[in-house]
């Protein structure tokens, strides 16, 4: 009987340990995951002096673990702005990987503060699940890759010719929806596995191969000849990707939406973390405006009134963090695009910050 | 009575006569044309396999993307700067590890015979010589000492006081604690969040956690479900049928997913501990069954014994039946234990950064694009190993057990 004795008090001191390292998570005590009585989520963040970030943690130039343990990426370096600019410093993030099934209870139960982790911007996520999406970071969308050497230039090209296509995805019936709109008759190859799709393109069994671009983009660099392969200048569907914050907390969403803007202003104002410490002082009313020189606007939002300079300075503006993580100083080089900025025939547009 | 010449009427084996190779493979691979057919069919087709894979281990794969990343394979995203804690649990658990082998052997008349000598040599040689730990071997080495060290110091121990074991459980029992220490900080140790626990470390630390709750648990089911009480019988086999007929994912999805649903803002539990619990209900419900099928292959009448001998319900269970209802139950419950071990795999898809979800997040990296065969190996073997040992020492518990002849 003594070893039954034993035995139960293993078990409720397993647990009470266990349990005791619950409150250890992120701040070390407190369940400060709850938003205070009618405060805002910004408040939480600040009094934990650290940002809770949900990512995907397997996205190749989006979010992964490089060979220091740090995280990296597009999403990442997103998730990293926000807490420069409401924490002073981009290192103050915790990542919490999250699945798709469970990204949206992690974030309206409060799990976690933001979203930064591929989703896509719809109408019923942004009605009916109850989320608030902030500005798109990467405007994604399916497109397609053919071999150099094929000559394809365009979709009517395909006439007779064979596309390699995940089965059971909304790729395909996006394939066949633009294709009868043309009415080019292909041979579609399905797959009911990525990899397999891959490898059958790298054999030559299909001209072209469909997927979102930023997969394709991965994708590419992994195959035999990466340099011999292109992506078409076609866009079959709309992906938009951005930060997700939950609803009925504006002022936490006000920060995330416009911290992710002041990355896009940055860039058309050309600022960028090797020359922001140039604009201090500067005459154009503008760029003081933005850096928090003159004006409220920093403060307005309950932020540090110079909170660009320190998203900048630590982060980057927007064509850095691109650039960096899929752009011409990665493996990708992908190029803007529909990302670039307005003046330059992107997307990117930032509302003025006054 | 009369002596019987041990001549006539030995009970020994008869003699295993040594073959030689030659004749060995003669009997066993080439007796007629068929076979001899056969064992060339089938090592054509084992060897090429052999060489494919040796021929694309040695020029194709790109290896570098292990010893790059070894320490995230190993502990995650766990700060390194703490490493040195991690140092630590190891060298406790090895050296406990050895100081049991040494208690438990201490009737072996050599501890150290040729098989185990080799073993230390080739674990040597392989820190010294293979990339990834070669940096490493500056600790790994005195730990391979401390393990020889312990096993000696625990078999003179074991010599003098033949009572040591039971310490020694109490030692296994208090070293959990100590490593959730190590690794979780705390009590004048640099906190580190179960959000960075990762890599090797965390799918040890859930799948012993798992097995440490589950087992007695399982037990109590198991009893339960063959108790006279109808309500403790009725429930346990409800509790069992219910969770046999649910998939794993499931309970781990509704662990991670529904659980937070159900309780009040900020009162959450940890996602690592919400996955312990999920692993080890569900492990549960099948170790019972097991355990029931031990419970069943005991005689009646040693239980009518046990009582006739004026023994009460819980030594009867206690002292009688489930020593060898148990010991009967052991292949499959240490069955059950490396299917938990193999489970933990699936904690990568509720988002913890478990072995298989740190690869894939390593695969992410754009320097290491396309290396899913390298990394997957690797984890592979490393899976196998954990089981293997834990087959290997379910093996020496039976046959340490096996008292009939």
């Amino acid at each position: 009987m003594r070893k039954w004795g034993l035995l139960a008090a293993a078990l409720g001191l397993t647990l009470a340990a266990c349990g005791g390292s619950t409150t250890t998570t992120a701040d070390g005590g407190g369940d400060d995951t709850a938003p205070a009585a009618g405060g805002s989520r910004l408040d939480v963040v600040k009094d934990r002096g650290q940002l809770i970030c949900g990512v995907d943690g397997g996205i190749p130039g989006f979010s992964f673990v490089d060979e220091s343990g740090t995280y990296s990426g597009l999403d990442v370096d997103v998730c990293k702005a926000v807490a420069a600019a409401v924490l002073g410093d981009a290192e103050a993030v915790e990542y919490r990987r999250l699945d798709s099934t469970e990204r949206f209870t992690a974030l309206s139960g409060g799990e976690v503060d933001m979203l930064s982790r591929n989703t896509t911007w719809t109408i019923s996520r942004d009605s009916s699940v109850g989320l608030e999406f902030a500005p798109t970071t990467f405007f994604d969308g399916q497109g397609m890759m053919v071999k150099t050497a094929s000559g394809i230039t365009s979709l009517e090209d395909f006439a007779g010719k064979a596309i390699c296509v995940e089965t059971g995805t909304t790729t395909e019936l996006n394939l066949t929806d633009q294709m009868r709109q043309l009415g080019v008759d292909f041979e579609p190859v399905v797959f009911q596995d990525a990899d397999a799709a891959y490898a059958a393109y790298a054999e030559g069994r299909c001209e072209g191969m469909t997927s979102d671009k930023s997969q394709l983009v991965a994708r590419r660099s992994t195959l035999p000849n990466p340099e011999e392969n292109i992506l078409l200048e076609v866009t079959m569907s709309k992906e938009p990707l951005g930060p997700v914050t939950v609803n009925n907390d504006s002022t936490w969403f006000d920060v995330v939406k416009w911290t992710t803007f002041g990355l896009m202003q940055a860039e058309e104002f050309g600022i960028t973390s090797e020359n922001v410490a140039t604009f201090e002082g500067t005459e154009n009313p503008d760029i003081a405006r933005f850096l928090g020189a003159e004006g409220t606007l920093g403060t307005d939002m309950g932020l540090p009134n110079d909170f660009m300079v320190q998203v900048i300075t630590q982060v980057g503006n927007y064509g850095e963090i691109f650039e960096r993580n899929l752009g011409a100083d990665s493996q990708f080089e992908l190029e803007r695009g529909q990302n670039a900025l307005w003046t330059e025939g992107g997307l990117m547009y930032s509302p003025p910050f006054r | 009575m009369t002596s019987v010449t041990p001549d006539s009427f030995s009970s020994a084996p008869p003699d295993v006569v040594a073959l030689g190779p030659v004749p060995w493979a003669k009997k066993n691979l080439f007796s007629d044309w068929f076979n001899s057919l056969l064992t060339l069919v089938i090592a054509g087709i084992f060897s090429w396999g052999m060489i494919r894979l040796v021929s694309w281990a040695l020029t194709t794969a790109q290896w570098e993307v292990i010893p790059n990343n070894f320490g995230l394979f190993m502990t995650g995203t766990f700060p390194i700067n703490l490493y040195p804690r991690i140092w630590a649990l190891l060298a406790i658990v090895c050296g406990l590890a050895g100081l049991s082998w040494g208690v438990l052997g201490r009737n072996l008349s050599t501890l150290f015979s040729r098989n185990v000598l080799i073993g230390f040599g080739v674990a040597c040689a392989f820190m010294v010589l293979f990339p990834p730990t070669r940096p490493s071997s500056l600790i790994l080495l005195p730990i391979v000492a401390l393990v020889a060290g312990t096993a000696a110091a625990g078999r003179q121990i074991g010599r003098k006081f033949p009572g040591v074991g039971k310490w020694i459980s109490l030692a296994w029992f208090l070293s959990y604690f100590v490593a959730l220490w190590l690794i979780g900080g705390g009590l004048g140790l640099t906190k580190v969040s179960t959000n960075d626990w990762g890599g090797l470390l965390l799918t040890l630390f859930t799948a012993v956690s798992g097995i440490a709750l589950c087992f007695p648990l399982g037990l109590l089911l198991a009893l339960g479900r063959r108790s006279a009480l109808p309500i403790v019988r009725g429930l346990s086999t409800l509790y069992i049928e219910i969770v046999r007929g649910v998939p794993l994912v499931a309970v781990l999805f509704m662990g991670q997913v529904m659980i937070p649903l159900f309780l009040p803002l900020g009162s959450r539990p940890d996602r690592i501990l919400r996955a312990i619990i999920a692993l080890a209900l569900f492990s549960a419900a099948y170790l019972a069954e097991n355990v029931r099928a031990g419970l069943q292959a005991v005689p009646r009448g040693q239980q009518e014994a046990a009582m006739s001998l004026g023994l009460n319900t819980p030594t009867t269970l206690g002292l009688i039946i489930l020593p060898q209802a148990l010991k009967i139950a052991i292949p499959a419950i240490v069955g059950q234990f490396i299917s938990l071990f193999q489970d933990t795999t699936l904690l990568s898809i509720v988002g913890l950064a478990e072995l298989l979800g740190i690869g894939k997040s390593i695969l992410a990296n754009p320097s290491y694009l396309g290396r899913y065969a390298e990394v997957y190996l690797f984890l592979a073997v490393i899976y196998w190993f954990f089981c293997y040992a834990m087959s290997l020492g379910s093996r020496k518990i039976e046959e340490k057990l096996n008292t009939d002849n």
